[in-house]
């Protein structure tokens, strides 16, 4: 499925012992690039009307909106970085010239990570722990046997004496907070001295602290994993903070992905429903009552299932493991977008039946402009703050839709790292005394935040381009600002 | 108003094809039953034979939708299409996979279901509707806008968390209720307390949003201000005018989920151990027997069919300048 590899080998990295690397991409890879590019040339578009100009002014000027907005782009960066997959060249052993990759694709994100992967502890240990969190049988010096809770192989590793552990945490993170602190106060005071009289409205002081402390978390977390297990370990003993960073990668790609799934029938057929009435509206409507009508949650589920009888079947299309959950991946994201445009496509009809009884449109066939230039000119332009809102409320959706649905056992394959995953195992974490209780939290945080930022963006959205709030929204009591 | 509920049922008999063509093709041309039988019966178990038999035992070895070897009506009806999918308009579920009546278990499992939906809706809606109203009296306040904010953030917590941490607090912790289970007749109560509560509070955010939008609607209108400056008390403005009207429409836009209430909730039922319709849905599901799951969609279609015809009728009911018609 996935193997449109482009040979960059001649590129030597002096850190990977002059070993050669090739890209490998993945289909999702793809997409999501071409996603990110799409939507960059939306934004260019955008841009360059002076009134939607205007809005996205009123949106970056408002505080949440700003700070939600840096949230998700560190989200959609962690995304974007983890989807350039590569091989890395395998040594050659003998003398034959063929060259060999490694079977395993890795990331960008897992060079970044690097301090957290390889450290595997045999089992759970908690946050910023030193010993196991299962009693293990361990041999004395004097050669008697204990059952007691064994140090770990990673975490801690560097502490001789066992009472130091907290003040070594303590001391460790000052540090690190202090010196990350550094980088940050001397950007932002560069940026106050030259750049400051040049700035537009946007509410700078939210700018700073929000990337400051995304930042801080950031390098925090990243080097203390130098030494510790910053968020312990799940039940195989691998890194739990980098397991939970990886899953942003599916997070941010199923919301995206469906988001855009739902984009081209929704408008397509809204608009065509609006504009054409007569028997397209009516197959229009047909369609989406008959889709609507079957519970959203068991059609996604028969559609899941049909796919994996189909990975089932015919095993010979899918070789590796991640080109099968790869598939199954992409496959889920069209069945969520197909089964959920029917409320955007309803939205744009009744929009697009006002909009067409309106002075200019009438006056526009009157002076013989072609259909295609009246929906192109006139209808879908004013549509395009439906379509925006319904972008970015969809998006949240469906983020928190792939943990119920991986908990159904309908969601990613299991081998892919997400947080509906990672909440489906914290099941059976959570019975055991004492609790583990880090799995489960870890998914929470990540998956809360990147859908709080999504949802509070949306409200800015909405607030901005919504004709009906943005001309009344302060009588409304919602405050705009 | 009969003839009008006629024509709305006779509307629905094109959809409830759509969705039946819609199942059909899903469940046996995307995926025919060879495929099926293969996946119940594992790897192990493959040969020709034992494929054919699952199919015979269960009716699957019927052609699609012609059968060349039988003359008359039965060449239509001696179908994978009439056995299977037809036979739902009457309401003939068959047999599921495992060979067990769906019918029979849909009769006994719909109960519990709707144990634990039905008070969750009430008391959810009831809760909301007071939480709105409670805002919006103190409307465009730093109250106000601390409560929305909250409410986003309690719509950004994924449904699985609630249960996850309610089982955890409430039962595992505080060992206040069991962590699941059911008994039917009296006892139940202590079993439905948990999940109609995580139901409730975790409707809060989305449904206290939405009507406190509809009740601030109602509340900049011209006849409430002209109620204020008449000086009636800004409480009676409150029951009296805003609330009376701000519910026709919170009631018409829930009205349409109300027959779908039997059908449970995957989610909560899984999780509680309650044996309704969402966990036998579920179960049905992760053990890939089609032929519930196929029962579902159809009775789920038809329910959904039923809540909008009870809509439209609820309109004309709370507000006469409607006409059906």
């Amino acid at each position: 499925m996935s193997t449109s590899a482009m040979d960059v080998s001649s590129v030597d990295v002096s850190t990977m012992n002059e070993l050669g690397f090739r890209l490998h991409f993945l289909w999702s890879d793809i997409l999501i690039f071409l996603l990110a590019a799409s939507l960059i040339g939306f934004a260019i578009t955008l841009y360059r009307s002076p009134l939607s100009r205007a809005r996205w002014a009123q949106v970056f000027e408002s505080k949440i909106g700003v700070a939600a907005f840096m949230v998700i782009l560190f989200y959609v960066v962690v995304a974007l970085v983890d989807s350039v997959h590569f091989q890395i060249q395998l040594e050659q052993t003998s003398e034959s010239s063929e060259v060999h990759y490694a079977p395993e694709a890795k990331s960008l994100l897992d060079v970044v990570l690097a301090p957290m992967q390889g450290k595997d502890e045999k089992t759970y240990s908690a946050p910023f722990a030193i010993h196991s969190f299962a009693k293990a049988t361990v041999e004395l010096p004097d050669g008697g046997v204990a059952r007691e809770f064994p140090r770990l192989l990673h975490g801690g590793s560097h502490l001789e004496n066992e009472d130091e552990h907290l003040v070594d945490v303590m001391v460790k993170s000052l540090t690190i907070i202090g010196w990350a602190l550094i980088p940050c106060l001397i950007l932002i005071a560069l940026h106050h001295a030259f750049l400051r009289k040049s700035a537009s409205g946007l509410p700078w002081p939210v700018i700073y602290t929000t990337s400051a402390i995304i930042f801080l978390i950031a390098t925090w977390a990243l080097q203390m994993s130098e030494y510790y297990h910053v968020l312990g370990t799940d039940k195989v003993g691998q890194d739990v903070l980098c397991g939970a960073l990886k899953a942003i990668r599916t997070g941010v790609l199923i919301g995206t992905l469906a988001t855009l799934v739902t984009l081209p029938l929704a408008v397509l057929l809204g608009i065509s429903a609006g504009y054409f009435k007569g028997w397209v509206d009516d197959v229009v409507q047909y369609i989406y009552t008959t889709l609507n009508s079957i519970p959203g949650i068991l059609l996604i589920a028969a559609s899941v299932l049909l796919i994996d009888v189909y990975i089932e079947t015919h095993p010979e299309q899918f070789k590796l493991l991640s080109d099968r959950a790869d598939f199954k991946f992409i496959a889920l994201c069209f069945i969520l977008g197909m089964t959920s445009w029917t409320g955007l496509c309803r939205l744009l009809r009744a929009e697009t039946l006002k909009l067409s009884q309106l002075e200019y449109v009438q006056a526009a066939h009157a002076f013989g402009v072609s259909r295609w230039r009246v929906i192109t000119r006139h209808i879908l332009p004013n549509t395009t703050h439906l379509i925006l809102i319904a972008l970015v409320l969809d998006f949240s959706g469906f983020v928190l839709a792939e943990a119920v649905l991986s908990y159904i056992g309908v969601g990613v394959d299991p081998s892919m790292k997400s947080w509906g995953n990672m909440i489906n195992e914290a099941r059976a974490e959570l019975a055991r005394e004492p609790v583990v209780w880090w799995s489960v939290t870890a998914a929470f945080i990540l998956m809360f935040v990147l859908v709080l930022a999504a949802n509070l963006f949306s409200d800015r959205v909405r607030d901005a381009f919504d004709p009906r709030t943005s001309g009344s929204g302060k009588s409304d009591g919602g405050k705009v600002k | 108003m009969l003839a009008y509920i006629i024509r709305r049922l006779g509307y629905a008999i094109p959809i409830l094809i759509g969705v039946n063509l819609l199942t059909f093709a899903l469940f046996f041309v995307v995926n025919t039953p060879d495929q099926m039988a293969q996946v119940q019966l594992g790897d192990k178990h493959i040969t020709p034979e034992a494929v054919q038999e699952w199919k015979a035992q269960r009716g699957y070895d019927k052609p699609l939708l012609f059968n060349p070897d039988k003359s008359g009506l039965s060449s239509v009806t001696d179908t994978i299409f009439y056995e299977k999918s037809l036979r739902l308009f009457a309401l003939d579920f068959g047999k599921s996979d495992a060979g067990r009546s769906i019918a029979a278990d849909i009769e006994q499992r719909m109960w519990p279901s709707l144990a634990v939906a039905l008070p969750t809706f009430v008391i959810g809606i009831s809760v909301n509707i007071a939480f709105a109203l409670f805002i919006v009296m103190f409307r465009a306040s730093i109250f106000d806008t601390s409560a929305m904010i909250l409410c986003v953030a309690l719509m950004s917590i994924s449904g699985v968390f609630y249960v996850i941490a309610g089982q955890f607090f409430f039962a595992k912790e505080w060992n206040l209720v069991p962590i699941s289970g059911y008994l039917s007749g009296a006892d139940a109560w202590r079993f439905l307390i948990l999940p109609v509560i995580i139901g409730v509070i975790s409707g809060i955010g989305g449904g206290t949003r939405l009507y406190r939008t509809l009740f601030l609607e109602e509340a900049n209108k011209d006849y409430v201000r002209t109620a204020r400056a008449k000086g009636v008390p800004e409480l009676t403005v409150l029951f009296r005018h805003i609330l009376p009207n701000g519910l026709i429409p919170i009631l018409t836009s829930v009205v349409v989920v109300i027959p779908s209430l039997f059908m449970g909730s995957l989610l909560v039922e899984s999780f509680f151990g309650i044996p309704g319709l969402g966990s036998y849905t579920l179960d049905a599901i992760q053990s890939q027997d089609f032929a519930i799951v196929r029962s579902m969609v159809f009775l789920g279609s038809v329910l959904y069919i039923i809540g909008l015809l009870l809509t439209d009728i609820s309109y004309t009911l709370v507000d006469p300048r409607v006409r059906l018609s």
